[in-house]
């Protein structure tokens, strides 16, 4: 009963920090190039851009949602089992978020680099 | 430069939660989440420049340095495991980096239409590379 406990907190912290960096990539899209924003316009209209992007202030709940999650998994589980599973499902999860939602070129090369770093970071985190 | 400052930053503050919050408290709390904050900004500033497929897994690199930190500085033990791990990472961030002379410029996404040099001066990189990412909404606002 436990384990499942864990999993489903496990799967809740991978959905809400993709979601998240789905959000966040999105919301920097839309406010542009940084450093080309900032020479034109200043660091303020940066940070403000920022901030008052809504997609931004959205990922910004959906991290602290997998923040959240994180503490009822680890509440449940070890650590050694929920940070390596969580960490690099996090790194598949958001491969596929983002050729789905972003559109973004997921060519044969980054599927391999998602895999191999997903991979490694079981193994480190482990 | 800004990858590298990224990669350092994730780390350190990474570092930080895993093992010396225990040990020293305040100070090293609030240089942690300073660090931690530089760390978001500088992510954020990588979104806006290349995809997330791209900048996800570079960010990953810092765990490497994690463990580099550990065994170094803090003399932890670092077990064969955990090495092959480090390789798969290092695999992995190298074969989106195109090969490792482009590590230093990972706002030189293979967006790029093949053929652009990623090795010309930082600005014309990012000219490039903020022409040839698809972003329909990037007019918006």
């Amino acid at each position: 009963m436990k384990e499942i406990y864990t999993w489903s907190a496990i799967l809740a912290i991978v959905f809400a920090s993709v979601v998240g960096d789905v959000l966040l990539a999105r919301a920097m899209k839309q406010v542009g190039d940084v450093g080309d924003l900032r020479r034109r316009a200043g660091l303020g209209v940066v940070i403000l851009r920022t901030l008052g992007n809504g997609n931004f202030l959205l990922g910004v709940v959906a991290m602290a949602a997998a923040f959240f999650s994180l503490l009822f998994a680890l509440s449940w589980g070890d650590v050694s089992l929920v940070a390596p599973a969580a960490a690099s499902l996090t790194f598949i999860g958001n491969a596929v978020a983002a050729k789905i939602f972003l559109h973004e070129r997921v060519d044969q090369r980054r599927w391999i680099a998602v895999v191999l770093v997903a991979a490694g970071v079981a193994l480190l985190a482990g | 430069m800004l990858s590298h400052g990224m990669k350092q930053t994730g780390s350190i503050s990474l570092n930080h939660l895993q093992g010396v919050i225990f040990a020293i408290l305040n100070p090293w709390v609030a240089i942690g989440i300073l660090l931690l904050l530089a760390f978001f900004a500088t992510y954020m500033t990588a979104l806006s420049w290349a995809d997330l497929t791209y900048v996800l897994p570079a960010t990953s690199f810092g765990y490497v340095l994690l463990a580099l930190v550990a065994k170094f500085l803090l003399h932890e033990q670092v077990s064969p495991m955990r090495w092959l791990g480090i390789a798969l990472i290092t695999g992995g961030v190298g074969f989106i980096a195109g090969g490792p002379s482009l590590t230093e410029h990972p706002h030189s996404s293979t967006k790029i239409p093949a053929g652009t040099s990623p090795r010309e001066s930082g600005e014309g990189v990012l000219r490039a590379n903020n022409a040839g990412v698809e972003t329909p909404t990037s007019v918006e606002r």
